[in-house]
């Protein structure tokens, strides 16, 4: 065996960073981390034996500066360096730069960087090495008469687009030959009002598209494998949210002829390393050549979970001069694996990012199938600087649906509070039947949730479940209550019915609740429960065993009510004594303030410009005020037409969330 | 025999219906509970025993001697709240607007004398249309009476007064006398006068929400200490509230059954402090991680929000929680954060309730604004009732501990019995750079000097160890492991035992 690296040093932070330093420890090399001025405190620089400032918060400053990462190898001695994902990973610049210092880059070689680089060389060569690519024609077209004999070629349906196109604006869909000159015509002069530019290219209509992806794994040797597929069809705005391994769609013939393909062209390209070739499926198993990514692969750890490889030492392995150890035959695909993206953002404000202190952060247990992949500790930063991912959860199982349950109670456990997260909508997800039953399209989010996301409308997953779990809460803090000093006597609860809980559901449910000889004794609405736990008040987790059955419930103190999390959904709950609950029946709905009459800051920001004064009349979709946050500027418009009341803020100053900035004149 | 039972039902029943049945429902309407309600909500069930049911008024003027309706407009006995004793009377603004004659002045006066006699708790439940105006000065002197039990009970025993309707002139002042006021949004109102009286008076516009609302008084007067969105909660918060107080200031406060391990690290409080010392954090964050259970029950928690007050337990044992905020105004102190601190302080020393002080203060807030108002008197309040309290004193400088406020915020030097700091801890006289511009004044056209001279004093003075070898402060400690030494400390703390020398009383400098 070569002897691999003695130092590496990771060209990344966040979880990636320290996923690449947890495979580093575990072959004996030392790790260099490197760190912005906002990262000086991130769990990537705790982990790593070496840790080296690189410069300010921007990544343009620190990160994505190459200088700055040679000075930090000379500074250590690091003789390879592993890019992880996004940052320079694929830039060519950067492993020309190592190689000249004579630095192990840990990725493919450049000609393979530069060519899949390059979108329409790599569709190029793709097509020359014998990958599907889309049919159709890249190429303007010259009139109808073309595209209906392109049409013919290619074979209906067929898209036709505006080169300039955007926002589905110039796009028509063919179904028959018979459509193509009106849907050409059509598409032509929609382009041309739209762009002033009225070129128009066809390609085939690719129908409940997929998205799905070879990992490959190649040595310097010549060896080059495909260690299966992903399919990560689960996308909002093009960043994926949910992966799996294998597909729930491929079939053994496909994906050999997808391996195969991949292989084919990691060939062409000279590929050594991971990486990863994407491709678009049809609803017919078709499939075409996207793009190749020529690094290693967010969601690889799905591939790692069915397959028991660790990519990261691979990568190593193969960027020390070792040859692969194993053959295409010995690849397993063992189980079912997924990976949701954890990130900290807020699914009920159009996933706006959110930044701030994580104060309570506890990943779920890490187990045979579950895996966190994490970049950040409680009492961290989410810094306004760099994505807002929190971690990946990946889990596993013999099925497809033992993995997608552990991934639920996984999520059920995951707590975080300080920042908003995507964990309701993640749960959503799984719990959505479609889902469940896979069928994905890249369309699915756009097509399940066309109005955006809203938590509170989540059924409510398992109402008797919560019913146990509060009523065991208000049983364990009002027990405790009458061990304060100076009992006059005693008050006897009521076994029959103790509470009577507000919250779950349109009407009051009545439980009884008594301590069993394995734990609480819980009647719900005439039901009887075992309910068993090491819950105590403080804690956030209730590790419950329901009749047998284990589930994980967050639970909020909120005052003298709860706060139940569940399957991505919080409910709000009042255990009250009978008595309390008839009289809270009196109690007048408090409804919230309506706050439509205000514009409030939908995140913590700057107000970088406010484009209205006191008095003016303002028409819908009327620029209001631009935020800026996360380094995005964020443009707020009027939702209606109005009159402004009052200014309340001025441009310059920093802006809280919900933060009124500034007043409509009441509707007449 | 049998005649006198059936007067007896029939007497019971009519008080039971208050004003009857449509003046209940009018009540409901409101969105308010009636008299009875009430103490359904705020006491264990059966545990009411009424006293007094029979009482009447004596006033024969106006045609009121016409009618006369059992218990007179109060209703007034003892329960208990989680098993524990406490006197309660509830006004019931369905019996002539709750209005208080000679009669149902009488009746709270009694209870008061009773709960003097065995030392428990008195809660009042105010919803009153003011005096009864029938009786004239009858019911002026029912009100002083009163009044008078108020201070004679101050610092004896705990008086908590919800506020559940009006309660406007004379009236406001017994509340006014107890140790808290809840108030409930949008159905209760306190002002010496009322709208129509401003109007006259200084010609302004303002509604009894905005004159006297439970929003006005939680945040911009302070006259109120709990602000709740209705009568349930309300009074399902004062049952919280009561389990951290001793029924009366002879007993230690009530212990209560806790799971939370009293050695229960938290090491994201080592990374709470920014490495920027001009961002700000939230104080609420440290107090929830080193209190039992994360629990705080925020006293004021609308007004000066500069300062935090409140009840918690550690291990158990409950004490009062003071804390500067960091996340507002800097944690400074200025003449409101000042008055709030200075009587949560007082009642917790008056109650035997351990205080932890948690520091973070820039110093006093500047200005004419602050002068003009009296900051100095004020910010005097604060510091006089440390030194006075002779109750368990543990303080732990988070951060900033600059000049006068250093002082006074439970400093060792006001019998501070344990006072900590963490790492981060910088006490000095005033910030690096302040100093240096005072200390250095003739480099102040040299920037590059003055920046040196900052940074020398910031490597001299911003931290705790120039404290610490005078013996200002007893220990440097991880912030993780606040909980555990504050509740060892508790523990040693629990027998000290020092008296003030002798008095009438001290001359606080109100």
């Amino acid at each position: 065996m070569t002897k691999l690296f003695d130092k590496i040093l990771i060209a990344n932070r966040g979880e990636i960073a320290c996923r690449i330093i947890r495979s580093c420890q575990q072959l004996g090399i030392a790790t260099v981390a490197v760190y912005s001025e906002a990262d000086a405190e991130a769990l990537h620089v705790q982990m790593a034996d070496e840790a080296v400032a690189i410069g300010p918060a921007a990544s343009s400053e620190s990160y994505l500066r190459i200088d700055k990462i040679l000075d930090a190898i000379k500074q250590t001695g690091a003789q390879a360096v592993h890019p992880g994902f996004g940052f320079l990973s694929e830039n060519a610049a950067f492993a020309d730069a190592l190689t000249e210092a004579g630095v192990a880059f840990i990725g493919p070689g450049n000609l393979a960087i530069a060519v899949m680089g390059d979108k329409i060389e790599s569709k190029k060569l793709a097509e020359k090495s014998g990958v599907n690519v889309i049919p159709g024609h890249t190429a303007a077209l010259a009139d109808a008469a073309e595209a209906l004999k392109v049409s013919t070629d290619v074979g209906c349906p067929v898209m036709l687009k505006a080169s300039a196109g955007g926002g589905g604006k110039g796009m028509r869909v063919a179904w028959t030959l018979d459509e193509v000159i009106d849907s050409f015509n059509s598409a032509q002069s929609e382009a041309r009002t739209a762009f002033g530019d009225d070129r128009v290219f066809v390609e085939k209509f690719i129908e409940r598209p997929r998205h799905i992806e070879i990992q490959i794994l190649a040595d310097s040797q010549g060896n080059t494998l495909y260690l299966q597929e992903r399919e990560c069809s689960i996308q909002r705005r093009h960043q994926k949210v949910i992966e799996e391994a294998p597909s729930p769609f491929i079939d053994e013939g496909t994906r050999k002829a997808m391996g195969e393909q991949a292989v084919l062209l990691a060939k062409a390209v000279d590929y050594k390393s991971a990486g990863t070739v994407e491709f678009i499926v049809d609803k017919e198993h078709n499939f075409y050549f996207l793009e190749m990514n020529t690094r290693l692969q967010v969601e690889h750890p799905v591939t790692e979970m069915i397959t028991g490889l660790d990519l990261v030492e691979q990568m190593i392995r193969v960027a020390a001069g070792e040859a692969l150890s194993f053959t295409q035959a010995d690849v397993a695909m063992d189980g079912w694996s997924m990976e949701c993206r954890v990130y900290a953002e807020d699914p009920d404000r159009n996933f706006m990012p959110s930044t701030g202190r994580l104060t309570r952060y506890e990943p779920p247990q890490e187990s045979e199938t579950v895996r966190v992949d994490t970049g950040v500790f409680e009492g961290g930063e989410i810094s306004m600087f760099y994505d807002p991912m929190i971690a990946k959860l990946v889990t596993h199982g013999k099925t497809r649906a033992e993995a997608a349950q552990a991934m639920q109670s996984a999520l059920d456990a995951y707590v975080i509070r300080g920042v908003q997260h995507n964990i309701p909508f993640l749960a959503a997800l799984m719990r959505h039947p479609s889902f469940q039953s896979g069928e994905l399209t890249t369309g699915f989010i756009d097509e399940h949730f066309p109005e955006g996301f809203d938590s509170d409308a989540e059924p409510i997953a398992n109402s008797e479940l919560l019913a146990c779990v509060v009523a065991s809460c208000q049983a364990i803090v009002d027990d405790n209550n009458l061990t304060l000093d100076g009992q006059l006597s005693t008050p006897a609860f009521p076994d029959l019915i103790r509470y009577q809980l507000v919250g779950l559901g349109e009407r009051n449910v009545p439980v009884g609740i008594s301590t069993g000889a394995t734990g609480w004794q819980v009647n719900v609405d005439g039901n009887n429960h075992t309910l068993e736990t090491d819950w105590r008040p403080g804690q956030l987790l209730f590790n419950a065993t329901l009749d047998g059955d284990k589930h994980a419930v967050q639970v909020d103190r909120d005052g003298m009510n709860w706060r139940l999390t569940h399957r991505g959904r919080i409910v709000g709950i009042k255990a009250l004594s009978p008595r309390t609950a008839e009289l809270q029946k009196l109690m007048p709905e408090k409804v919230a303030p309506d706050m439509s009459r205000y514009l409030l800051s939908p995140m913590p920001g700057l107000l970088m410009r406010l484009s209205v004064n006191d008095g003016d009349s303002v028409k819908t979709g009327q620029e209001l005020a631009v935020i800026e946050a996360m380094k995005m500027e964020n443009v707020l418009v009027a939702e209606r037409d109005a009159v402004v009341k009052i200014v309340c803020c001025e441009a310059g100053q920093s802006l809280e969330v919900d933060q009124i900035i500034l007043e409509f004149e009441e509707l007449s | 025999m049998q005649d006198i039972l059936e007067q007896l039902k029939a007497k019971r029943e009519a008080a039971l219906m208050g004003g009857g049945q449509r003046r209940i429902d009018a009540q409901h309407g409101k969105g308010k509970l009636t008299a009875r309600e009430r103490l359904d909500v705020l006491l264990d069930e059966d545990s009411f025993e009424e006293q007094d049911m029979f009482v009447e008024h004596n006033c024969h003027d106006f045609g009121m001697e016409q009618e006369h309706i059992p218990g007179d407009g109060v209703v007034t006995g003892r329960g208990t709240i989680n098993g524990r004793l406490v006197f309660v009377y509830s006004q019931d603004f369905t019996v002539y607007g709750g209005s208080l004659s000679e009669a149902h002045a009488g009746k709270i006066c009694k209870l008061m004398d009773q709960a003097m006699k065995v030392g428990a708790p008195v809660i009042g439940l105010n919803d009153s249309g003011g005096a009864r105006i029938q009786e004239g000065v009858a019911s002026l002197g029912g009100y002083a009476d009163v009044f008078q039990r108020n201070v004679m009970a101050s610092g004896v025993i705990p008086q908590i007064s919800v506020v559940m309707g009006p309660c406007a002139g004379g009236a406001v002042y017994s509340p006014a006398m107890t140790d808290f006021i809840a108030m409930v949004r949008d159905t209760s109102y306190m002002f010496v006068t009322g709208p129509e009286v401003v109007k006259t008076v200084t010609h302004e516009e303002v509604t009894q929400e905005e004159l006297g609302g439970a929003s006005t008084h939680s945040g911009t007067s302070g006259v109120a200490d709990m602000a709740y969105d209705d009568d349930v909660d309300a009074l399902r918060r004062i049952r919280e509230l009561m389990g951290f107080m001793p029924a009366n200031n002879r007993l230690k406060p009530p212990r209560r059954h806790t799971d939370d391990p009293a050695d229960r690290l938290e090491p994201a409080l080592d990374t709470i402090i920014p490495s920027n010392a001009n961002l700000p954090y939230d104080m609420h964050e440290v107090i929830n991680k080193i209190t039992d259970e994360g629990e705080f029950f925020e006293i004021q928690a609308e007004y000066a929000k500069n300062i935090l007050t409140g009840f918690a337990r550690m291990d158990g044992n409950p004490v009062g929680i003071v804390a500067n905020q960091p996340a507002v105004l800097a944690g400074c102190l200025d003449i409101n954060s000042s008055r709030k601190a200075a009587r949560f302080v007082r009642f917790c020393d008056a109650f035997n309730i351990p205080i932890v002080t948690l520091v973070d203060v820039p110093g006093f807030l500047p200005g004419t604004a602050q002068e003009y108002g009296g900051i100095i008197k004020h910010g005097a309040k604060l510091l006089y009732a440390y030194a006075e309290a002779t109750v368990p004193k543990i303080t732990v400088i988070t951060r900033k501990a600059y000049g006068g406020a250093y002082d006074v915020m439970a400093s060792k030097h006001l019998r501070g019995d344990i006072n900590y700091a963490w790492p981060s801890a910088e006490i000095a006289v005033m910030g690096p750079k302040g100093a240096v511009e005072i200390i250095f004044r003739q480099d102040k056209g040299d920037p590059e000097k003055i920046e040196q001279r900052t940074e020398e004093y910031r490597k001299k003075f911003a931290n705790p160890f120039v404290a610490g070898a005078k013996g200002f402060i007893d220990d440097i400690i991880q912030p993780q492991s606040t909980r555990r030494r504050i509740i060892r400390d508790l523990a040693m703390l629990a027998s000290k035992d020092i008296q003030n020398p002798w008095k009438k009383h001290g001359n606080i400098p109100l």
